[in-house]
């Protein structure tokens, strides 16, 4: 199952640059879950677990993450439905001065 | 301000290491410490609350902290004094998941006495200690500070909860003093293995009871390596002295003009010798508008304020925990770093001051060496 992930800019040092990811995530199914294929970007740029999600496994607090256009804090967390060619949009707040 | 990409010392140089709400910055100058050069940001953007630098078994390592707003607290080492730094792919310094903790700010990075030229130690906001014995490629949580039966009971300061002093013991590897705001001094005899709260006299007066056994909002402790039963502290009010490594502690205000303040330093070569930054308790600035280092050289029985080169004009100036240190050098250099992105520094033991360095964010930490 193929899902395209969206990378902001801090990030992208973690992702050799590219703002754009497909990973092809093995699912037995015609979808899998948000935890499932953020695993699978875990697993292919592992710089980005520990910036995007905190030791407890939890979302850091200032960081958004979209399956498609919903936010996953309306959909279901971390179990909120990913179907194929899905995108994920993770974006950092932007706040502060 | 012309600032470069990385510094250059050379043997002998005195190193400055000064962290921001927004980035860090390095200073070098050869031993005359006349003039300096500057590098940075490094971590532009970033929050720095800590810095280090470790010279031990011929290494020229400085280490920092960063926090990015989103992306959380990182560690990182340069080799080469901040041309590369590291830059981790998995976060260095993190909390079990047992604990239920999620790291927020790294507060102190120390490097253990000359005789553990590996040992490191993180001091972290939730308060926590972590340690490293392979000069900080890997680190690992000192349970048994988390599970002090005080701890349920330590509150957050107003910078948070955190674990901001780790002093070592150089004559005894096995004693190691941390302070905790609020929860105040705890000693370990037993390389970590216990802990024991080191409160007697000091004072809490924002509780019911002003002298609790642990709860003490202590704000920087310091120590001289040549005498280190003795420890000088500056609380949330009050200035203290102990003699016997923290079993008690004596009131030292002794005509300082306001006993609040952040900072603490102690001379290197000079075990009655330290310094502090006074600052008016409402405004917490500097008192009247007026820049002052205060200095004992009689472990705190009388102070004298130095002043020689502060501006003349008000200067309403912050100085926090972290912003006043020393070089190891002789005459030693003196330096501390304001709110108001200013570090003065003294290269004669504060007898005469001059700003090194100006324009920069807010300053959270300023750490000397020689290199």
């Amino acid at each position: 199952m193929a899902i395209i992930f969206y990378i902001p800019g801090p990030l992208r040092e973690h992702t050799d640059g590219r703002s754009q990811v497909e990973i092809d995530v093995e699912i037995d199914a015609d979808s899998g879950t948000l935890r499932e294929v953020l695993a699978g970007l875990w697993q292919k740029y592992p710089g980005l677990r520990d910036r995007i999600v905190t030791e407890q496994g939890d979302v850091r607090q200032h960081v958004n993450i979209f399956v498609n256009e919903e936010n996953m804090r309306d959909c279901g967390g971390f179990a909120a439905t990913v179907g194929h060619g899905a995108t994920i949009t993770i974006v950092p707040a932007v706040s502060g001065g | 301000m012309e600032t470069k990409t990385f510094v250059s010392p050379k043997e002998g140089s005195a190193l400055v290491l000064v962290g921001t709400i927004k980035g860090a910055f390095v200073l070098n100058s050869d031993a005359s410490r006349e003039r300096w050069e500057v590098s940075g940001p490094h971590f532009p953007g970033r929050v720095v609350y800590s810095m280090a630098y470790d010279g031990r078994s011929g290494r020229q390592r400085i280490w920092s902290s960063s926090t990015h707003f989103a992306f959380g607290t990182l560690l990182h080492s340069t080799e080469d004094f901040g041309r590369t730094w590291t830059n981790p792919e998995s976060a260095p310094v993190k909390f079990p998941e047992a604990t239920g903790q999620s790291l927020k700010q790294i507060w102190q990075i120390a490097a253990g006495s000359d005789q553990e030229p590996g040992k490191m130690y993180c001091g972290v906001e939730p308060a926590a200690l972590f340690e490293s014995n392979d000069a900080g490629q890997t680190w690992s949580f000192v349970q048994a500070l988390f599970d002090h039966p005080h701890r349920p009971q330590w509150q957050p300061g107003g910078g948070g909860l955190c674990l901001h002093t780790i002093l070592v013991d150089p004559s005894n590897t096995k004693r190691l003093h941390v302070a905790i705001s609020t929860g105040g001094v705890y000693r370990t005899d037993d390389g970590g293995k216990s802990w024991q709260s080191r409160n007697q006299g000091l004072s809490a007066e924002f509780m019911p009871d002003k002298y609790p056994e642990f709860g003490q909002c202590v704000h920087k402790v310091a120590r001289n390596p040549s005498r280190p039963e003795r420890l000088f502290l500056q609380n949330h009010g009050g200035l203290f002295r102990s003699d016997n490594a923290g079993d008690s502690w004596t009131e030292i205000v002794n005509g300082v003009p306001s006993d609040f303040g952040f900072p603490m330093a102690v001379h290197p070569h000079h075990p009655d010798t330290a310094y502090v930054f006074p600052l008016e308790r409402e405004m917490r600035c500097s008192p009247d508008g007026k820049l002052r280092v205060y200095r004992t050289r009689d472990a705190g029985n009388s102070w004298q304020p130095l002043s020689k080169g502060f501006p003349d004009e008000p200067a309403y100036e912050t100085v926090l925990r972290d912003g006043l240190n020393t070089d190891t050098l002789k005459p030693t250099g003196i330096y501390f770093g304001t709110r108001g992105g200013k570090v003065y520094g003294s290269r004669n033991e504060g007898e005469t001051w001059s700003l090194i360095l100006q324009g920069v964010p807010a300053i959270t930490c300023v750490k000397a060496a020689a290199v």
